[in-house]
Order: C-alpha cells, then structure tokens, then sequence
C-alpha cells in the first residue's frame, strides 16, 4: 500500500483468519485501544486447536478451552466476526476450511496467527503466520508492516512413484536445504512434478515451508487453482468467477522472473521418508540407515548427537522396523479427504497391531461428511483405528489427544520438535499418511510400497 | 501501550547455545491455554530445564538478572507463538544476539520492543565464550551503530532496516504507523477483486 519511514511495506491483508489460541489477547488489546473492528467481513474465525475430537459437546470438560472458546464467541459476536464453529457444519482447522471454503483465493493476502499459515500459498496467494500484536495490527487496520521477502524458486521435476506422497517431497526439500535455510525466503514451489500435483497436494508442500524456515509457500495459479475454486461457498459465483479466474490467470508468475536462488530436487528418485530426529530436517528414507554423528561434516554433530539422545535411536541403524506406540493421521499437513483415501487404502489390508493406539482425525467437518460418505470411517474402525472428530488433535498437545510418557508416535503431522505432542519426552516420527497407517498396521515403521 | 524510541539496550547477558530452538521449547503448548500473557515468565522453557535437571542457561546463577539473551542459529522457529516472546520478556530479557532467528519469532519481538541482533558466526562464538567466562560484564546491544560491545570489544552486528528503523523512531508498536494511512486503507479495499461479498452470508 506505501512505503513507511522505518524502510517495511504497509500491507494490506485482504483475507485475516484467526482461531482462538492466538487472538484474545489481540481482541483485549484492541479493547484497549478503544479501536473497532476496520473490517470485520475480512476476518473469519473457527476453533482448532483446543476443540477436544472425542466429544465437542459444551461446555468443554477442560475449563481453560471453554474459556479460550468462550472469549473467541464474545469478540466474534461483538465485532461481527463469522466463527465457524462446531454447530455450524464448517468448523475445522483453519488451513483446511479456508481453501475448502473457497476464501483462500489467488492473489490474495492472507495472515493468521498461526505459523502453518504458508499452507494457503498453495492456491497463489501470498500468505504468512503472525503473532498476537500482529493480530492486533491487522484487526485495527487491516494492515501490516513488513519487509519484502527474497524469493527462492524450488524447481522439482520428475514424477512421484507410487507409494511416495507431497508429504515425502517436502521432507526431502527441507532434509536438503535445512530447517533454517529458508529464513529471510519465500519459497516458490515450480516445475513438472508440482503442476502435476493436486491442490490438496500442494497444500501438503507449502503447509511445512516454515519448517523449512521460508514464512510463505507459493504455487503458481493455474487451471487446477480454478477447478478447485469453482462452486466453493466463497469463491466468486457465476459471471464473476470467470472474471476473476481470467484474473488469477493473468498473475502467475514469468517463468523466467529474476529470484534471490533457484534451487532444483528430482522427485522421481525420492523414497517414502520418515523423520527420526528432533527436527523435521532430520529425515531418512525408508530405506535408509541412520546417519551417524561421527561422520558429519556439516556442523550439525552437536544437533545429532542432541537428537540421538532425546529419541533413544542408534546411528547406523535402519529407520525400518523403529517400534512405535501411537499412530496419530491429521493435521493441517494431512488432515485432508485426499489424506485419508490414501491412509484408507492401506487400513483396508490389515487391522491395527495389538500394542498400538491409532487415531484418525479428520481436518475438518466437510472432510468428516466425506469421508463418511464414502465409507472411510468404517474402513479405519474395522482395522482398529479410533476415528475422531475434526480438529487439530495431537498435533500440538493444546486438547486431550496427548502422548504418555516416551511414547513413540508415527505421525502425519509437521513438527517433531521435543515434547511437541504433549509428553515433554514424546517422541515423533513424521512421515506421510499413508506411511502411519502402514506403521499402524505393522506396530513398526514399514516401507508403504510393500503394502500397496 | 507506549511505544518508546529504543537506541540501545545495556546489561548483563545469558549464554544459552544450540540451534533450532523452536517455541515449543520456549514455551510449550500446555501453557498456551490462556487469555492473558500475564504469569507466562515463570515456564519460559519449562521443559527443557526440567529435564536438565538444575543444568540449564536460565537455572545458572551466574546468568541471573540477564537483560540479554545470547543464542544459536535459527532460533525461535516453529510455532508463531507471540507467548515465546512474552515468556522470556516476562524472565527479563530485552534483547536477543544470535546466528539468527527465525521471522516471525523476529517480528514478535519486535511489536514487543525487542530487538534481535545477529552475528556473525565466529564473532558470536568469541562473545559466548566471553560472557561464559565472566558473565557480570555489561553489553551493549547498540542499534544506531549495530554493534554488540562486549569486554573483548565492539561487534558489528546486523539488523534489518525496517526493523532498526521501528525501533529507533519508537514506532514498533505498528498500530499507530499503520492507522496514519487513514482513508488510503478503505480505498485500497474498495479496489481488490475479491472478498467485496464475504460480509454477506453464503
């Protein structure tokens, strides 16, 4: 919008979603201020990552979540700010309902106060994770203040084999370039294999650039953007939606546009992954041996021997056969319909191994409908999976679904940092969905593409 | 909320190493469940110093009092959490030196008046080594000049434009800044192609 003294951007944020973890206190700020809401028809809200997924009935068993809901309902009733919530048949987690509402359009700006934010890049739009007082910012003025993004083109080309997921491409970038390598980047996702890739896909990928360090994902709109958008309760209706799909087409970017780095990975050779360490850039094939520390020449020996340490493993051992405790498929990573078709797939060859605990939680209440409507739910119960209600669940150890003690968990979730899943000493193993349930089935980490 | 020009912060500092410390350790999510930042300062890394067992950077005696806190590379990563932030300002700390930070942990600070100065690698391995030998040496995390002074000398140290700029001027509390658009905030939105009809219900 203008340049400011201090040398950022004053940015408009045309789309702000918030959930109930990270903007009361924005809302009391606000209060504060004695500031209004600039524009509440910009804001939409909905509850995630305390709604327990076994029973959202009110008042939440756990008082401190009924009052976070509580307060979310009051400032959403007080600035008339739409709140998707449990009754109103959309709720779910924030980067599932706003594509799938059709908000999450091209082109547009998007903040959140939630880091997972980069996911919404995946339709074209420039969309990045904020904190509280940022919340505040953008509740008064429907603006930021910001510094320009460099921008790192991450060319991936070849096709994926099968068994192998938008999950595994992610993990091999970030493996790669390093949980800190993008900082100071915006990561532009380009070449064959990620416009082959479904949205749903490319929501996988550009859901962990922040993982990578890189605060937004992006992919260029094409005709998938478009199909996927039409029809969508938010998407622009009729006459309206083919000027503005002549719109979104017009934005992709050059392919020959200057960028800070450009950088390629060849998708074909990849193999499914699996994190082993404490850090989602601490990833292995499935076929692969654990690095050892000793021969690291990276620097990194004192993070491995750290991680090594906290998750019990042996260096040089393969990460096939690891025992694990809990297998836990959702999130905003892979809590999609697309997710649990492909987890569903592999449920069906098997039942759940007797010391395992296994649940599925759909990422929201659309996916729970269709997932219901296509018979899924009964395919995960009859291999013994506990099936949920939507939310953001053991992801982040915010509502009941937590680990116990060291528990091992197989996860389809984005971050395996120490104690992420509610035990301080928990353990995480991330990997795509698929791999879970095939983890599940087996009580250890398997290679999928001998189930499928 | 006042938002005061900041040019410099003085103090003793605290040495915290290892990389990639991401918000979960600095706060973990269990703390999250609140409506207020209030009494966040007392489980900054809760965690991480209960499995240290007493052997931690904020446990240390000789560290108490720290207005500075010394770090690795990427530090912050992870979760949004402003409450990592607002823990460690709650410990006392108004300033972080480091390889570097993670954005939005950066941007946090920063509408809290905090200021996250990086170093370059070895600069930042002379000063660890220097406040871990005598900690009750005063820094001074310098922001016009950007240099981190220490007893060993003065470093230089970087800082984003932008980011020095809002500190310097006292304008980090963006709400202000951003409200002075006035009327330019509605005629950019009136100007979008998109979201004109969300108000109304679908």
């Amino acid at each position: 919008m203008r340049e400011l003294p201090s040398g950022d951007t004053q940015l408009f944020i045309g789309l702000h979603l918030i959930h109930e973890v990270t903007s009361p206190q924005a809302f009391a700020m606000l209060r504060e201020m004695g500031l209004p809401v600039r524009f509440p028809g910009r804001t939409f809200a909905t509850v995630d990552h305390i709604i327990p997924t076994q029973s959202q009935r009110r008042p939440l068993r756990d008082s401190l979540a009924e009052e976070m809901l509580v307060a979310l309902e009051r400032s959403c009733a007080e600035h008339g700010i739409r709140l998707f919530d449990p009754e109103s048949g959309q709720q779910g987690i924030v980067h599932v309902i706003g594509p799938e509402l059709g908000l999450t359009q091209p082109g547009t700006t998007i903040a959140c106060g939630d880091s997972h934010t980069s996911t919404h890049g995946a339709f074209g739009a420039v969309a990045f994770g904020i904190g509280t007082s940022q919340v505040r910012d953008v509740l008064a003025t429907q603006c930021l203040a910001l510094p320009r993004p460099r921008v790192r083109r991450i060319e991936v080309t070849g096709k994926l084999s099968a068994g192998v997921y938008a999950k595994d491409v992610i993990l091999a970038i970030i493996r790669q370039l390093g949980v800190h390598g993008g900082v100071g980047y915006a990561y532009e996702y380009a070449g064959p294999l990620i416009e082959a890739m479904t949205l749903e896909e490319r929501l996988t990928v550009c859901n962990m650039s922040i993982e990578g360090g890189a605060r937004c994902g992006y992919v260029n709109p094409d005709e998938a953007t478009i199909a996927y958008l039409a029809g969508r309760p938010f998407a622009p209706q009729g006459e309206d939606f083919e000027r503005a799909a002549a719109n979104w087409r017009a934005i992709a970017s050059d392919p020959g546009a200057a960028v800070a780095d450009h950088v390629e990975i060849a998708g074909g050779s990849l193999a499914p992954s699996v994190t082993w360490g404490i850090n989602p850039g601490q990833s292995v094939g499935v076929d692969e041996r654990l690095p050892k520390p000793a021969l690291d020449t990276t620097g990194q020996r004192a993070s491995l021997e750290e991680a090594y340490s906290f998750m019990g493993l042996v260096p040089g051992e393969p990460i096939a056969g690891t025992k694990i405790d809990v297998a836990f498929i959702g999130s905003c990573t892979n809590g999609r319909i697309s997710d649990l078709r492909e987890a569903a797939r592999v449920a069906r060859s098997g039942r759940v191994a007797p010391h395992v605990r296994a649940l599925v939680v759909p990422g929201s209440q659309a996916v729970a409908r269709q997932a219901v409507a296509e018979g899924l739910d009964e395919v995960f119960r009859a291999a013994g999976f506990e099936w949920r209600e939507a939310g953001c669940s053991m992801c982040l150890a915010m509502n009941p679904d937590k680990l116990v003690g060291r528990e091992m968990c197989a996860s389809s979730s984005n971050r395996n940092f120490k104690g992420r899943q509610g035990s301080p000493t928990g353990r995480t193993l991330l990997m795509s969905p698929a791999m879970v349930a095939a983890a599940a089935l087996r009580g250890r980490v398997a290679d999928v593409r001998e189930i499928l | 909320m006042a938002s005061e020009p900041l040019r410099e912060v003085r103090g003793t500092a605290c040495v915290l190493r290892g990389d990639d410390i991401d918000t979960d350790r600095i706060i973990p999510a269990r703390f999250l469940r609140c409506v207020v930042f209030d009494g966040l300062g007392k489980h900054a890394f809760e965690d991480d110093r209960l499995q240290a067992k007493g052997d931690h950077a904020l446990d240390d005696e000789r560290f108490a009092g720290a207005a500075i806190l010394i770090v690795g590379r990427n530090f912050g990563c992870g979760s949004s959490r402003e409450h990592a932030p607002q823990a460690l300002m709650r410990c006392g700390f108004r300033a972080f030196v480091g390889a570097s930070f993670a954005e939005i942990f950066a941007g946090n600070c920063l509408a809290l008046g905090l200021p996250c100065v990086t170093l370059a690698p070895a600069d930042l391995g002379k000063l660890m080594d220097s406040v871990s030998l005598d900690p009750s040496q005063t820094l001074i995390v310098g922001l016009e000049g950007r240099s981190v002074a220490y007893r060993g000398g003065r470093l230089a140290a970087s800082l984003p434009d932008g980011t020095r700029g809002q500190l310097l001027e006292g304008t980090w509390n963006a709400t202000a800044v951003l409200l002075e658009a006035g009327e330019r905030i509605e005629q950019t939105e009136r100007r979008l192609p998109y979201g004109n009809s969300w108000s109304r219900p679908a």
